[in-house]
């Protein structure tokens, strides 16, 4: 397959089978070195490249990041940072004036990471630079040039005007009750209104948005108000990438739906932050691959009365900003899932269709009462999200049949979910478990408590959540039923943690849970020295 | 004059840029070979027989090798001999290489390598110390044991007693730029580029399985991406890997490891297990420990004799103890050969010596900062004749007054009152607070390596290029070497240029290892800059009617008897003059005198000394802790670089936190390494640095001769990341009455278990 996009403001051409990962076309074919390979499965960060499109600018890790996913975009790398002339951008300036490199290896990556930061005007560094792992320097002069740089405006030479990729679906904006929730702009999310823009005026002929879900009529926030449509800035004739039989990209949920239901073998990639790994570590062929990114209908987060609908190629980075205000407790877990580069490559369908029983949004939706919408073909179904993890590598999914969406509700106040790994930031959790019961008068009249890591699949803690319902919340009723949790789970010992403490991290995470309704102070986070 | 000013990185310019070259980023020739190594699945037993048709079958595959179509038998121990480069029949470990496949591409080599039927008989690995105890399956004939004193009386007649034990796991290196090699052949010789902390020992070993002199192989190392002591011997491997394919196929071979094999296939920090009995009075007087350290040193002998050495001549850390027994198992096992990492030894044992502070400290209901105080070295002058348990005199021991200035800067005393208040309070979280000392020798104990050597060329337009024996693996090693060449020379750092290290320019280097780069290269550069100084002096004295003593050399100006002539000038004067303005520089430490068996002499040329005050949260419903603030005072001597220097503390102290809470390496019964990537290997990521971090250096001369009176800083911050893990044992210590003994590394599980037997459950 061939596809072109901008590298460093210039355009090009790839080829090159569709998983050949853009780190090794880099390298190899371009001897641009300067991105690194360090662990060649997107946890350290030294591949670190800026991807813009019609969303904005984003971190993503290159060794990961397959060639067809790039088609119409703009790519930095590091050598793409200081202006063409060769003055440098603000952040590659402060790292050599703050000492923040020292073997050199990182830097590469902590470069571009920090540019698509400052860029984006993001000033949680600790948040930015979570995926971007330093073995000399101990971060503290990284962070001190992350500050200093904060202070410098964006260079000119930064701004890429991607050609755009002939998207045919709507990405919604929540507006309408509940979008008065919504973060300010910020970062790339925060661009998505240019990306609307794009998607409204660039529809390929034929007539209004399609509306694959047929939810639009039920949606109150979905639909963009025509009037604030602008001319498309990125629209540039560019042709679509060209399959070669080894790869689809279908532009819209219907064009994959009946393509996938056709092809019910091939490997569907969004974000490809697993498939990736499958082909970098497993070296695993795909022979059929459809990549999903271009089927911007399928990414929508909008608001359907009471309830919250993620379309499941929404990117957890989305995610996250669509929740920041709803969900605290879910998006401080998002903020630790995986890194900036992963959550802007990874979507929250990937995250559920993948079946893992570590994964961490699925104890939370679980939790929340999600439920979860499949498609097959021009069929779908919906069911209780819990339903859908049968046992370990199981799901409850027909051949050809996709995740489409999840729902869950617009609000509850009492959920909360907790993660626990070795480390705080990009981690797998040992154990991650969600929270929500209801208290009617002093007493427990419903309880959805969820785990992951407990079990081989997502699952609910059903004896646990009997022994809490129609007891006063007390802390006496949860001592009461620490025993149930034995007989809802019989964990694994493994490399992060071994059963009896994963059945007592559990136990001890609805402690934290009444805990921190009481009020308590819960949260090592929160303290300051 | 360029020394002690916070010049930045060498190639600082470099790598923010990505123009920075590392092993695999060297361009290659045309027909350039990629190579893999095909591993073992099991840990222990014999290989029978190997079918790799299928592997010579794959794409892009233009040979395969196994041990048997080598020409020579190929080595790559650093020490006896004891590591074939493929197996040779025995399996020793899982992941050890078994057959070598050389392909067109990277990639096509790794997926050939999977491609191997090998047949094995399997036997019974030994995975753990216990399992190599009770088996005897041990280095050297048994454990050595250093003396002083009468240690069984002195514990017998001891007013109080403790044991205990403490069990610390290993370490991996996560350098981020895994190992790489690349090998160039022609007319007889073979030019290697190597990512590798030991270029001589590379051509050394290269030599010796092509069958060549050393004055045939070539090897040239421009940076590594990080070291930590796994690019002493661990790079050994690849780069006689790629010099064998590349003798075979006479075509460059170059081979990298992707990160799974690097984590598997290579050495890490040795694991130790340490037990210890101590005698002390009421007041917390340390009378008698005896202590001993198992160190697994997995399947090949490699550096673990010095590491446990090491960890011996670390083993008392700051304090004088009257008597002292240290014994030492190395123990072999069927895992990876345990190697250097930064400390090399000395971590291990130092974290057993403050762990039996700890506990004397708690028994006796005090705080372990005045423990720790009331047993330090005596300070500087006061106590002539204090030894160490191996005998050196301590003659300049500066903690004393360190730690009071520490304490009073971290404002521990109030701290330590708020925090037990605040305990007090928090029935959910807990504070911890603790204070470490280090107290590390500097010098290789292998005496004969403690050399080094440089090269110094001034060229006719008055430019200078710099080559010495140490390499540059993010330390800034060449940033301060070249600030002690422009200091001798007295020109702007700009006019000199430091090259590649390369084994063509400076013979028989050891290791840049033992933090010893400075120390020892800036001593070996001074003396060939003052060479060719003094031979211009000579040259220019003459020239202008006066002697050489009125010479001169600063600020890029020469002032000869009161004239004043630019640097340039007086080089191409001197040029025209026809002198030399070339120069070797040599440096050998002195004084150091060293018997290992018996574990007496003097080892170190001094000591370098630092400390830190570390305050931690944890969560005792799941263990889960955070560092809140750490406060260093580290001793650098007078620093050649500060801000380089400070850039080592802050590395070391979080390299060394993460050693003893979030970096758990674990293998499962078969002795699979289950922590292989840094999906599941957790170093120290952003946040957790901690979040108030004051680091300052104690600014006096090293009393030893040192280039500039500096003192070597790769090593000792390392140590002070101890105090993180005893931060963590105080807070556990918060929970309950009872000792909390908490085990390393601290990962929340195991911080919860420590809340539960501070409980008493």
């Amino acid at each position: 397959m061939e596809i072109e996009f901008l590298l460093n403001g210039e355009r090009v051409a790839a080829r090159g089978p569709a998983t050949r990962t853009l780190l090794d076309w880099l390298r190899e074919e371009r001897r641009l070195t300067g991105t690194k390979e360090g662990c060649n499965e997107g946890d350290c960060g030294a591949c670190t490249v800026m991807v813009t499109d019609a969303r904005g600018a984003r971190a993503l890790n290159a060794c990961i990041l397959f060639l067809p996913q790039l088609a119409g975009k703009a790519v930095r790398t590091v050598e793409g940072i200081a202006s063409p002339e060769g003055d440098l951008h603000p952040v590659q300036q402060a790292m050599i004036d703050h000492h923040g490199s020292q073997c050199g290896f990182c830097t590469p990556g902590f470069v571009v990471a920090m540019a698509a930061a400052h860029l984006n005007g993001d000033r949680d560094h600790d948040t930015a630079l979570a995926g971007n792992l330093c073995r000399c320097t101990g971060y503290a002069p990284i962070i001190r040039a992350a500050e200093a740089a904060a202070l410098v405006p964006v260079p000119d030479w930064l701004r890429d005007e991607p050609f755009g990729e002939a998207p045919s679906g709507a990405l919604g904006t929540p507006s309408g009750p509940g979008a008065g929730d919504m973060p300010p702009s910020e970062g790339w999310a925060g661009r998505r209104e240019d990306a609307v823009d794009t998607a409204q005026t660039r529809v390929t002929g034929s007539g209004p948005v399609p509306d694959p879900t047929g939810t639009r009529g039920e949606t109150t926030g979905g639909a963009v108000p025509a009037g604030t449509a602008k001319p498309a800035p990125i629209a540039l004739p560019f042709p679509a990438p060209i399959p070669d039989g080894a790869a689809f990209l279908p532009d819209s949920a219907d064009a994959l739906a009946a393509w996938y239901a056709a092809n019910p073998d091939a490997t569907l990639v969004a974000g490809a932050t697993d498939v990736g790994l499958w082909v970098t570590k497993g070296l695993r062929d795909l022979p059929k691959v459809a990549f999903l990114h271009r089927a911007r209908d399928l990414a929508r987060i909008e608001t359907q009365g009471d309830r919250l609908r993620f379309g499941a190629g929404a990117t957890m980075t989305e995610v996250l900003s669509a929740v920041a205000h709803r969900y605290p407790s879910w998006a401080a877990l998002i903020r630790r899932y995986g890194s900036a580069q992963v959550r802007n490559a990874a979507t929250i369908g990937g995250n559920i269709a993948n079946g893992s029983p570590i994964g961490d949004n699925p104890p939370a939706l679980i939790a929340l009462g999600a439920t979860l919408h499949l498609r097959k073909g021009d069929t779908r179904r919906d069911i209780p999200l819990e339903a859908f993890f049968l046992a370990y590598g199981k799901q409850d999914r027909q051949p050809g049949e996709f995740v489409e969406a999840v729902t869950i509700p617009a609000a509850a106040p009492a959920f909360r979910v907790y993660k626990l790994s070795k480390r705080f930031d990009q981690d797998i959790s040992a154990v991650c478990g969600g929270f929500h019961v209801t208290i009617e008068n002093g007493a427990v009249t419903a309880a959805r408590i969820a785990f992951g890591g407990m079990a081989g699949v997502p699952k609910r803690a059903s004896h646990v959540e009997a022994a809490l319902l129609g007891q006063p919340w007390t802390a006496e009723t949860i001592a009461a039923a620490m025993p149930a949790f034995a007989q809802d789970f019989t964990p694994l010992s493994d490399m992060r943690a071994s059963a009896t403490y994963r059945l007592e991290a559990a136990a001890g995470m609805l402690m934290r849970y009444h805990a921190e309704l009481s009020g308590a102070v819960i949260d090592i986070r929160g303290i300051t020295p | 004059m360029t020394v002690g000013l916070r010049e930045t990185h060498d190639s600082a310019l470099l790598h923010v840029t990505g123009q920075a070259r590392y092993v695999d980023d060297i361009p290659a020739p045309a027909g350039c070979l990629h190579l893999a190594f095909g591993l073992s699945d099991i840990a222990h037993g014999r290989l029978l027989s190997l079918d790799l048709s299928d592997v010579r079958a794959a794409p892009g595959v233009v040979d395969v090798m196994a041990a048997g179509d080598l020409l020579r038998p190929a080595d790559c121990s650093p020490s006896v001999h004891d590591e074939p480069l493929l197996c040779d029949g025995t399996i020793h470990y899982l992941g050890q290489p078994l057959f070598l496949v050389i392909a067109t591409s990277h990639l096509a080599a790794r997926r050939a390598a999977k491609l191997a039927r090998a047949e094995v008989e399997a036997a019974p690995p030994l995975l753990t110390i216990d399992e190599a105890l009770a088996a005897d399956s041990r280095f050297e004939d048994g454990p050595r044991t250093w003396t002083k004193g009468d240690v069984s009386a002195a514990l017998a007649s001891a007013p109080r007693r403790l044991r205990g034990v403490l069990e610390m796991g290993g370490q991996e290196h996560f350098y981020l730029e895994g190992q790489a090699a690349l090998a160039l052949p022609g007319e007889g010789q073979m030019e290697v580029h190597s990512s590798t902390q030991h270029p001589s020992e590379i051509q050394h070993k290269v030599a010796d399985a092509l069958g060549l002199h050393m004055n045939d192989v070539r090897v040239v190392m421009r940076r590594m991406g990080g070291g930590f002591g796994g690019k002493e011997s661990q790079g050994n491997a690849l780069a006689i890997a790629c010099a064998v394919a590349a003798e075979r196929t006479g075509r460059a071979c170059r081979m990298r490891y992707d990160r799974d094999d690097d984590m598997v296939i290579t050495g890490k920090r040795h694991d130790f297990r340490i037990d210890y009995e101590v005698g002390f009075d009421d007041e917390g007087h340390l009378l008698a420990i005896d202590v001993t350290q198992y160190a697994r040193c997995g399947w090949s002998q490699d550096l673990s004799l010095a590491v446990c050495d090491r960890a011996m001549l670390h083993a008392d850390n700051a304090y004088l103890i009257p008597h002292m027994r240290i014994t030492s198992h190395r123990l072999r096992t069927h895992t990876q050969s345990a190697t250097a990492f930064r400390g090399f030894g000395g971590p291990q044992g130092m974290l057993g010596m403050e762990r039996i502070i700890d506990h004397v400290a708690q028994e006796l209901g005090r705080d372990p900062v005045e423990v720790r105080r009331l047993n330090f070295y005596a300070p500087a002058g006061t106590q002539a004749g204090q030894t160490t348990p191996y005998g050196m005199e301590v003659t300049d021991f500066p903690l004393h007054e360190m730690t009071d200035a520490l304490l009073a800067s971290s404002d521990y005393e109030a701290r330590r009152a708020a925090i037990r208040d605040w305990n007090a309070g928090s029935p959910i979280l807990k504070r911890g607070l603790a204070y470490a000392p280090v107290k590390f020798g500097i010098s290789f104990t292998l005496t004969h390596l403690n050399q080094a050597g440089a090269l110094v060329n001034v060229y006719r337009d008055g430019s200078i290029l710099l080559n010495h024996g140490g390499t540059e693996m993010g330390q800034g090693l060449h940033r301060k070497v070249t600030q002690v060449a422009a200091s001798r020379l007295g020109v702007p750092l700009s006019r000199v240029r430091i090259s590649a290290t390369d084994t063509t320019k400076v013979p028989n280097t050891s290791a840049t290892a033992a933090s010893s780069g400075a120390d020892l290269n800036g001593m070996a550069t001074q003396a060939a800059c003052d060479t060719i100084r003094d031979r211009m002096a000579q040259r220019l004295a003459g020239l202008h009617q006066t002697t050489p003593d009125r010479v001169e050399f600063a600020d890029g100006m020469v002032t000869v008897g009161g004239q004043e002539l630019t640097w340039d000038a007086a080089v191409e004067a001197c040029y025209l003059g026809r002198v030399s303005l070339s120069a070797t520089g040599y440096y050998a430490t002195p004084d150091l005198e060293w018997d290992r068996r018996r574990g007496q002499g003097r080892p170190f040329f001094y000591f370098s000394y630092g400390c830190a005050v570390t305050e931690v949260v944890l969560d005792t419903l799941t263990g889960e802790n955070r560092i809140l603030r750490a406060d260093i005072l580290h001793d650098c001597g007078s620093s050649l670089n500060p801000a380089l220097d400070i850039g080592q503390i802050e590395g070391g102290y979080v390299q060394g936190a993460g050693w003893l809470t979030t970096e758990e390496l674990v293998w499962d019964d078969k002795g699979r390494l289950r922590t292989h990537a840094p999906s599941t290997y957790k170093i120290p990521a952003v946040s957790d640095r901690p979040a108030v971090f004051n680091v300052r250096l104690w600014d006096a001369p090293n009393p030893s001769a040192t280039i500039y009176r500096s003192k070597a800083v790769g090593e000792p911050p390392f140590m002070l990341g101890i105090s993180v893990f005893l931060a963590l044992g105080d807070a556990c210590a918060a929970c309950g009455p009872h000792f909390p003994d908490l085990q390393a590394p601290a990962t929340p599980e195991r911080v919860l278990q420590a809340v539960h037997r501070a409980r008493g459950g």
